[in-house]
């Protein structure tokens, strides 16, 4: 992996370790950003491996600490993990759709030391929360809401905005308040994994967009600080790339429900590398010596325009795996960037999302993230 | 979370609801840690920062500082980091009960 140019100096220590814990789920979201061939992964870690995996991320520096998934209240092992966590003083944060989170596990995260948990909404609406999931579970993830609050946690409530929804911000934002929550993600979906195989579907329009900026502009000038929202633009409509994950190798490390250590949890899909596995390896190597984490730090792997342009210190020229999908070379500038001279490819399904039923939507169905469509689409690359 | 309202000599500051304040071995330092992100607190600000226990009032805190640092007047860099991380939410007046 030696590569001419300037060699990145020692990295920084991870400070935030994502465990996937499964890729199980009993929702069929739309956007959902688990990789499409989920259905091929192997076994799951065991509860010692992700106690080794959460001692060896502490250990390097990690201090705050996702449980994500897939479900991750399919494990359930979860309580053992929550009170090692907290044993070990990560930050932990349990990001789950609530389904599954009953009374008496709530009770156990809290006396094992889980610090807070990100719930999950499709829509405001039973109709559109339970048509995005493919699910009935709009009214248990009230009740969830509600468990939340009676445990003392702080309410952060996410929900991923798209084509279908985000129509609807004005609903969820007083949702939202009438269940005090503290802060709030209306996160527009970015497209990776199902998010990507059903794009046509879910980019919004631009108008949509401004609109849905203007209503939670003036929501957050009503409630001020009691309800901190973010916004959070889908990246096609930018001028300019995301700075993914903080550059690669920086921050982040996720590690999947089968094992396989990743700096950033779509990485899997790019090819030409191989990432380690923590059944292999301790995640000091992964981090600081696996060709894997180095591939794409510093900057001597990158082409023009980025490897000249000022903002690479900025952007790191962006998503490594958006401009693996949409360009087919990782190492080219994240296609977002106006100063790509491949920038059309994203302009192109832009301009398609403005007509008012985008044409390829109507030829294609929406598809759900389940286990059949995973199979399906393991056999024929997308 | 109220905006800045004024505080006193008196007053008894807590960390915000949910906020973990603690030493970092990996860093050599203090952080605040919170719902999705950290700040470090390297110098005299983690030193502030570890007297605010809902118990020492702010006139306590540059005290107690005073003796851990003597011959430094330390009370308006005390009272200008009380401010911000108030104003930033980190810290409230201690709630009865």
């Amino acid at each position: 992996m030696e590569k001419a140019g300037s060699v990145p100096s020692k990295p920084g220590n991870p400070l935030w370790l994502l465990a996937e814990v499964t890729y199980k789920c009993p929702l069929h979201c739309v956007f959902c950003y688990n990789p499409i061939d989920y259905t091929r992964y192997g076994e799951e870690l065991t509860t010692d491996d992700w106690l080794r995996v959460l001692r060896q991320g502490r250990e390097l520096g990690a201090t705050q600490l996702g449980f994500s998934g897939g479900e991750p209240l399919m494990r359930d092992d979860l309580e053992i993990m929550v009170t090692e966590a907290r044993k070990l003083g990560y930050y932990s944060n349990l990001i789950t759709s609530g389904i599954g989170l009953s009374e008496k596990r709530i009770a156990a995260f809290k006396e094992g030391g889980l610090d807070h948990i990100q719930l999950s909404f499709q829509d405001s609406t039973r109709e559109m929360n339970d048509f995005l999931s493919s699910t009935k579970t709009f009214e248990l993830k009230q009740k969830v809401a509600k468990l939340i609050k009676q445990y003392d946690y702080p309410m952060v409530l996410n929900c991923v905005l798209h084509r279908h929804n985000i129509d609807h911000v004005q609903q969820i934002l007083e949702m939202a308040e009438a269940m005090n929550a503290e802060y709030v993600e209306l996160a527009n979906t970015q497209y990776y994994g199902w998010a990507y195989v059903n794009r046509e579907q879910l980019l919004p329009t631009r108008e949509q967009l401004k609109r849905a900026e203007e209503v939670t502009n003036k929501f957050r000038e009503r409630v001020g600080n009691k309800m901190k929202i973010f916004f959070v633009v889908p990246d096609y409509y930018e001028e300019r790339p995301k700075a993914c994950m903080n550059g690669w190798g920086a921050l982040f490390l996720t590690v999947t429900s089968d094992g396989l250590a990743l700096p950033c949890h779509e990485a899997r899909q790019l090819p030409g590398l191989t990432f380690p596995n923590v059944r292999d390896h301790d995640l000091g190597w992964i981090w600081y010596d696996s060709p894997g984490f180095n591939a794409y730090r510093g900057d001597s792997w990158m082409k023009e325009p980025c490897r000249s342009c000022p903002e690479k210190v900025k952007d790191f020229g962006g998503c490594r795996c958006q401009a693996y999908m949409l360009t087919g070379d990782a190492t080219n500038t994240d296609p977002v960037c106006g100063l790509s001279p491949l920038h059309h490819l994203v302009t192109e399904v832009v301009d398609q999302a403005q007509l008012p039923v985008s044409p390829k939507a109507e030829v294609k169905p929406i598809l759900f993230r389940d286990d059949k469509n995973s199979r399906a689409l393991s056999k024929t690359p997308a | 979370m109220s905006e800045t309202t004024p505080f006193t000599d008196d007053t008894v500051f807590e960390l915000q609801r949910h906020f973990r304040f603690q030493w970092e071995p990996a860093q050599q330092g203090f952080v605040l840690l919170y719902p999705e992100g950290m700040v470090k607190l390297p110098g005299s600000s983690g030193e502030i920062m570890k007297r605010i226990d809902g118990k020492l009032t702010v006139r306590g805190i540059i005290e107690d500082l005073q003796t851990a640092f003597p011959g430094m007047d330390l009370k308006g860099d005390v009272m200008g980091f009380l401010e911000h991380v108030h104003g930033k939410g980190w810290i409230r007046p201690k709630q009865a009960g």
